[in-house]
């Protein structure tokens, strides 16, 4: 059947597949929320806005804990390393999240002004921080990432407490989190044009006719600055790839321009930035066409073509290390036996499909444009 | 070296987050079958009253599922963030059943959740019942892959050792999810959760019952809640009964430290009823103690005798003898030497590897330990027995009494006369609380009482951790505790504000506090 090789890299593919899920999915939550407290000029427009994904917040939601799952599973080395090494981030951003469950949940529970309001910020808070923090991260590991691995593999890091935090936020990384804002906000801008109507349908184009155009001009920086001023990480030896996973084991080299070889092997790969690139054009382009399903997807493909060029950019690196090369975790060496590869592998083939089945039929059954007439109607039901 | 207060600093938080998770997780658990039985009643019967009744607490179930959902947020990454060689050394094992738990369970409880909440009025009444079920289906399934994956660190099943790869690897993975000890902590777990929420209905049904208010409502309730509540008991205690003593050492170590039974006692042993236990000296002051009754529950034999304390610690003891010879042949296998010599012997003392890293609480390299220091070593492999004591004794005794609160109320109901017994219905009210006290206790026994070990005699606890400073863990606690609490203090403000409103919650018209008379004296309330 698959081979150890394989699996590997069909885990690799699969790990973007759930990211580039999460993106699409609560992606979207949190767009919208960026934009909430700026869209919905009234209390029952805000209601509006919330309750185009307030059926679905949730179920997005599984996205992210299930990318968490799968690499812990698939790549415990990561988990362990990624999770621990930006532990003040991941913390805020734990944080912030809280605010959205109770947030969509709690908010119209009570018709106190203050306390709507708390949980509309709440909501804006659970938006952005996320998405600017898992932007700025992917920025560091883009970079390298100061940690080591013992000789019995237990990651250390170069700095801890609040300097790691303040580590983070150097100017490229910064550049990566305002993308990962950028183009969340857009998606979650078409959203709102797709299943709203009016003024608020009108204002989320008017969000998406600069901020769609401005995400590519800072996409094409970062590549921009990537190409001159950020070094890649580079495979100079290995042990075969049928041995046993040892990420000691490798010799790495960094240099400039190591982020640009797979285009250079492989132009295929060149896909990924070209649809970086243009489909927020598309998506502009669409949603000034007053097209905002067709837009829907030209923002998917935004997301799929950006995290895309991270991930291909750096394969087959998963988190370099910038203080000690060896210690970098690549798809080859942080991966989890053969089985368990296998076994999850199964899990996703049969479950993946239904999942989205369901989630579609979700989708199909709450569908529909959500007007103030709608919520003033139902607001002892509705979010 | 290991830094102490670090490690217990790790440990308090992970404790403080995964018991504050579990506040809201029993109710939940339970709440979404009552739901889908309230439901299944309005669909089979077509009384509105059901739909009230699913509406109304369907509210109380979402004030608890977002904080559910909060929570458990934390939980997927404190492995990661907080217990990084933990994730390392296990992942491949314990990180399966985490992931598929999200795809087959966590999709469809919170897909299907939208629609429960928000989705009603636009589906038929029988695919709403069918969201419903999925639901509950999703919420249990989540119960049950992380139960796998916990009773893997009680009894860690379907793995080995690697040593090229330094982790424990996935051999078996029908064991690990078909481990016995899984089976039961699923059924046992679910059905203090069942528990849970019918006490949560019972109690709150009485309430409305005393104040007699919207009764029609609260004395249906009142009744699913009851006949669910005794069906659910009772399976709690036999599954809790049933708990897989006999199965890897450290559920043996348990049992005894549970019991305080510090030394084996000819079979059938006694079981101590009351007790001080007094980890120091190894003995219990002031033991009340029945013949032959331990025996009898631990080995469902008159014959078998049940290992104390000091027998299991002289076990460990040769054990972390043996795994000192493992850990020394697993540096030389690491640092190169490929010597058939070194590795068959890695092999032979494989198995004990763990007991001999429990050494690195005391030095860097557990090869050179002195006599005094193993002995240490073996005192130490044990958990603190005076607070598993108690605990567990807190949880069984709470087990019993809601069993009788529910027979209780299952009678008087079926009599007639519930209302007149204002005893009980007080009671049942201010008892709300102690389904939550016996499934947190219940947690600290199974979790304290697999100390000093995160996975079962493979991983100690000490060495689990991050490489982190206790500045990080400060920050941390503080962060959680601050907005945990403020949370908290919302959802229960939310909580009582909607169990006070009751039906008229739902603005039908037809509830107490939408009658003239109670809008009279509204500030009554």
């Amino acid at each position: 059947m698959l081979d150890y090789e394989t699996l590997r890299l069909v885990w690799w593919g699969l790990v973007g597949t759930l990211l580039i899920g999460f993106a699409i999915a609560d992606g979207m939550d949190m767009g919208v929320g960026v934009l909430l407290p700026f869209l919905g000029k009234s209390d029952a427009e805000r209601r509006v806005i919330i309750n185009t994904v307030g059926a679905h917040w949730d179920g997005n939601q599984v996205w992210l804990i299930t990318a968490g799952g799968a690499i812990f599973a698939a790549w415990p080395a990561v988990y362990a390393a990624a999770f621990s090494g930006f532990y003040l981030a991941m913390l805020v951003v734990l944080i912030a999240l809280f605010f959205r469950p109770v947030g969509f949940d709690y908010r119209s529970k009570i018709a106190d002004p203050r306390w709507r309001s708390a949980w509309d910020w709440g909501l804006f808070v659970g938006g952005l921080v996320p998405a600017l923090i898992f932007g700025v991260a992917f920025g560091n590991i883009l970079q390298g990432v100061p940690f080591h691995l013992d000789s019995f593999l237990k990651p250390h890091y170069g700095s801890t407490f609040i300097w790691a935090l303040f580590g983070l936020l150097n100017p490229f990384a910064l550049l990566a989190g305002v993308v990962s804002v950028a183009m969340l906000t857009v998606h979650g801008a078409v959203w709102l044009q797709l299943r709203t109507e009016d003024a608020i349908a009108a204002r989320a184009k008017g969000v998406i006719s600069w901020l769609a155009p401005t995400l590519a001009v800072l996409f094409a920086l970062g590549g921009v600055w990537v190409y001159l001023a950020i070094d890649g990480y580079r495979i100079v030896s290995q042990p075969p790839l049928t041995s046993l996973p040892n990420p000691l084991a490798k010799e790495v080299a960094r240099e400039a321009g190591a982020w640009f070889a797979i285009y250079r092997n492989m132009p295929i790969a060149m896909l990924a930035p070209a649809i970086g690139l243009a489909a927020p054009l598309l998506t502009w382009a669409l949603s000034r066409m007053n097209r905002p399903g067709f837009a829907y997807v030209t923002s998917a493909m935004t997301l799929t073509g950006i995290i895309g060029t991270a991930g291909l950019s750096m394969f087959p690196f998963i988190m370099p290390s910038s203080t000690d090369l060896t210690s970098s975790l690549t798809l080859w060496d942080a991966a989890s036996s053969a089985l368990t590869l296998k076994v999850m592998l199964g899990a996703v083939v049969i479950f993946l499909p239904i999942v989205l089945l369901y989630t579609l039929w979700c989708y199909r059954t709450m569908w529909g444009k959500v007007t103030v007439a709608d919520i003033e109607a139902r607001q002892h039901q509705a979010y | 070296m290991i830094d102490p207060t670090f490690v217990e600093l790790s440990r308090w938080q992970f404790a403080a987050v995964a018991m504050y998770h579990f506040i809201f997780v029993p109710l939940t658990l339970g709440l979404i079958w009552l739901l889908f039985i309230m439901e299944s009643v309005y669909v089979m019967t077509g009384k509105e009253i059901y739909l009230d009744m699913s509406r109304f607490w369907t509210k109380l179930f979402a004030i608890n599922f977002a904080l559910g959902v909060t929570t458990g947020l934390t939980m997927e990454f404190q492995f990661g963030t907080n217990w990084a060689y933990y994730s390392h050394y296990v992942g491949d094992v314990f990180g399966a059943p985490l992931a598929i738990e999200g795809l087959m369970a966590f999709f469809l409880e919170s897909t299907f959740v939208g629609l429960l909440l928000l989705g009603r009025d636009r589906m038929s009444k029988q695919a709403y019942l069918a969201v419903v079920f999925l639901t509950a289906v999703g919420t249990n399934l989540s119960a049950l892959w992380i139960l796998v994956a916990n009773a893997w660190m009680q009894n860690p099943v379907g793995a080995e050792f690697s040593a090229e790869t330094m982790r424990m690897e996935m051999t078996d993975f029908a064991a690990v999810v078909f481990n016995p000890v899984a089976q039961v902590k699923f059924i046992h777990t679910v059905a203090a959760g069942y528990v849970t929420a019918s006490m949560f209905v019972i109690g709150i049904s009485a309430w409305y019952i005393l104040k007699g208010r919207d009764l029609a409502f609260a004395k249906r309730s009142f009744a699913v809640a009851a006949g669910f509540g005794v069906a659910a008991a009772l399976a709690v205690i036999v599954l809790g009964d049933e708990s897989g003593y006999e199965l890897g050492d450290v559920q043996k170590v348990k049992l005894a430290a549970i019991e305080a039974e510090w030394e084996t006692h000819a079979a059938p042993a006694p079981f101590t009823i009351f007790g001080l236990p007094d980890d120091e000296h190894m003995e219990t002051d002031y033991a009340i103690r029945i013949p032959g009754l331990m025996g009898l529950i631990a080995t469902r034999s008159l014959d078998k005798e049940v290992r104390g304390l000091d027998d299991l610690v002289k076990d460990h003891e040769t054990r972390i003898r043996s795994g000192m010879i493992a850990y020394g042949k697993l540096e030389a296998l690491r640092s190169g030497d490929k010597s058939e010599e070194t590795r068959i012997l890695f092999e032979q003392h494989k198995r004990d590897l763990g007991y001999g890293l429990l050494l690195k609480r005391y030095m860097e390299d557990p090869t050179k330990a002195s006599d005094a220091q193993v002995i240490q070593a073996a005192r130490d492999s044990i958990p603190q027995v005076r607070y598993l004591f108690w605990s567990f004794r807190i949880m069984v005794g709470l087990g019993f009494l809601l069993l009788g609160y529910f027979l209780l109320s299952f009678y008087f109901l079926a009599k007639g006369t519930l209302e007149r017994k204002r005893w009980l219905l007080r009671a049942l009210v201010y008892s709300i609380p102690l389904p939550w006290i016996a499934a947190e206790t219940g947690w600290f026994v199974a979790e304290f009482g697999r100390q000093p070990w995160a996975i079962g005699e493979v991983l100690p606890t000490f060495l689990a951790t991050s490489a982190l400073t206790v500045t990080d863990l400060i920050a941390s606690i503080a962060g959680y505790l601050i907005f945990y609490s403020i949370l908290l203090v919302i959802e229960i403000f939310l909580m009582f504000r909607f169990a006070r409103q009751g039906p008229s919650a739902l603005h039908t018209g037809r509830y107490h506090h939408e009658q003239p008379a109670a809008l009279a004296q509204q500030p009554a309330e």
